[in-house]
């Protein structure tokens, strides 16, 4: 899409553009050709000198099992995530849309955990279930689990599973609810003469209407589960114990800034950037079939 | 005509869409209050088994002590130079990204010029790469340009943002065309226009924008953890997640926690207090 009426100038549109391309420039694509670069290349103990070694890094960091450790538990990390992110939040969505009196009072409460930070959301978390110390860590012992996420790493994943989930309640509920106020009631208002019960409305009719805006969320909370979690899981669990709680970003964060491995890391970027790309592209081809917020 | 009621007014499931949200507003609001409980409570009433559940009266001297000192963990790092540092890391994040995209789209939208579509291109696909993916090679950039621990090389790398320039660019586009001739007709060149017509105009999109990017500002933690290794630049979440003693290190939770209260305060107050602009951001900016 193009405007007909346009101005002339002939330097001018360069400076408008160059700070953000300057910016663009210097800080995307540098870096990015810098892993590309440093992805078929491999330094020295002391990074004086560099070779280049083709996919060795590659090879490398796929044939390592505790990268292919690393994707599954990813896999499994960000499929929990988004289940237990949705769920919740259409159900929310759909009652605040039955509900004529204080809709706006509890929508201002359940938009809250998108402003808080991830780190600060593991914080929260992390002292309510806190070995010793947190009030659901002393109920969960007097009912006789033995809660102790910092050795247990099933606990510890379900605890960042939790609090990944509890950040992202917002967005979801947010988006859920505007796809259920676009729905036309005379619609469900048909059917209700038909004689569909509640239940039955919301299977047949409000649901199948849903699913652009389900399908959407499906992929920016699978987005958001594989890159915007670093914050929580760097603040409550570090990866561990162990490494039961190390996913495919962390693992480039570790991997790269304590274990100073660079092909590795890159290899690792690239490799990332390629998932990024892939549900991007998902997402771009089904955005034309999602819904109007008006 | 009455519609017909989707809702009936009786039956026994009629408190149930109450009974549900209050659930939810529950699950949210639960840790929050026990952290704010936590900041009004001593050390050794948190320590000693279960903690009380309502307030104490130790809220003043515990944000007095995090403001003003810090926790045994990071001693001598004040919260309020904290604060300081990410208020600052926010806001210029925030309208860095809306000078820059407002511009850039301007010039997109409104100018024909070569190399106009491959400029467009190029500020799009950084959408596809998050700082998140590329991590060690910005680090390096910003290491060879001297930035670590600058306000610079915290914020700059991050003000680019394909996201903005795309909404600005889309709603330049609905502009009609009588005001460009109109403009025109009275001599106005493109800065002016700019000014006196496009940026009044596009008053509520910078609005929406502001509240999100002053949120992802705010709430930065990959990037601050690697830029900035001095105690003087440190962010509030960063400054929170060292405060947090791991193993021998007593942990001050009563500190810790009202940090928490402090580092939540801000955004959460931008996103109750800017609701409508916040929504229609959030909405938009995934369009």
């Amino acid at each position: 899409m193009q405007r007909r009426v346009i101005f002339r100038g002939r330097l001018l549109p360069y400076v408008l553009v160059a700070p953000q391309l300057a910016v663009t420039l210097v800080f995307f694509f540098w870096p990015a050709a810098q892993a590309f670069w440093q992805s078929v290349h491999r330094e020295d103990a002391f990074g004086l000198s560099s070779r280049f070694v083709g996919f060795a890094n590659f090879a490398a960091v796929l044939g390592d099992p505790d990268y292919v450790d690393t994707v599954l538990r990813t896999a499994l990390f960000s499929a929990a995530v988004t289940v237990l992110a949705l769920a919740p939040s259409l159900l929310l969505a759909v009652m605040a849309d039955r509900v004529a009196k204080g809709a706006t009072a509890y929508k201002t409460v359940l938009l809250v955990p998108y402003a808080v930070a991830p780190a600060v959301a593991g914080v929260l978390w992390l002292f309510l279930f806190f070995p010793g110390v947190g009030v659901l860590a002393f109920a969960l012992r007097a009912l006789g689990i033995d809660w102790n996420y910092l050795l247990n790493g099933g606990q510890a994943m379900l605890l960042v599973i939790v609090v990944a989930a509890w950040k992202q309640i917002s967005y979801n509920f947010l988006f859920f609810l505007a796809g259920l106020q676009s729905i036309p009631k005379s619609l469900l208002e048909a059917a209700s003469i038909d004689g569909a019960g509640a239940t039955r409305r919301f299977w047949t009719i409000v649901f199948p209407l849903l699913s652009p805006t389900t399908f959407f969320l499906v992929v920016v909370d699978i987005v958001y589960a594989f890159f915007d979690t670093f914050g929580v899981i760097h603040a409550v669990t570090a990866g561990g114990p162990g490494k039961s709680t190390q996913i495919l970003v962390y693992k480039v964060f570790y991997d790269g800034v304590v274990a100073l491995d660079l092909g590795g890391s890159a290899a690792q970027s690239v490799i990332l950037m390629a998932i990024v790309i892939v549900l991007t592209g998902l997402q771009f081809r089904y955005v034309e079939r999602r819904v109007h917020y008006g | 005509m009455m519609p017909y009621r989707l809702t009936p007014r009786g039956g026994k499931l009629r408190y149930l869409p109450h009974i549900v949200l209050c659930t939810g507003v529950l699950i949210v609001a639960f840790p929050i209050y026990v952290t704010l409980v936590a900041s009004t409570l001593t050390s050794p009433e948190i320590l000693s088994g279960p903690m009380p559940l309502l307030p104490g009266p130790h809220l003043v001297e515990n944000y007095r002590d995090a403001l003003l000192y810090g926790a045994a963990a990071t001693t001598g790092q004040s919260v309020a130079r904290m604060l300081w540092n990410t208020l600052v890391m926010a806001l210029v994040i925030a309208i860095g990204k809306i000078v820059i995209s407002l511009l850039s789209a301007y010039a997109v939208v409104f100018f024909r010029f070569p190399l106009r579509m491959l400029f467009f291109w190029m500020i799009f696909v950084t959408l596809m790469l998050p700082v998140e993916v590329r991590i060690m090679p910005t680090y390096k950039v910003v290491a060879d340009l001297g930035m670590i621990d600058s306000f610079a090389g915290l914020t700059i790398p991050l003000i680019a943002s394909a996201t903005a320039t795309l909404l600005f660019r889309q709603f330049f586009l609905t502009i009609p065309d009588e005001l460009v001739e109109a403009a025109k007709i009275d001599g106005a060149g493109p800065l002016r226009f700019l000014w006196d017509t496009v940026l009044p105009l596009s008053r509520t999109n910078i609005a929406a924008l502001f509240v999100i990017l002053f949120i992802y500002g705010w709430n930065q933690y990959l990037w601050p953890l690697l830029v900035t290794n001095s105690p003087e630049m440190t962010t509030i979440v960063i400054g929170l997640k060292r405060m947090i003693g791991t193993g021998e290190g007593r942990t001050d939770w009563q500190i810790v926690m009202a940090t928490t209260i402090l580092a939540m305060l801000p955004p959460i107050a931008v996103v109750v207090l800017m609701q409508r602009w916040f929504v229609k951001g959030l909405v938009e900016s995934e369009k």
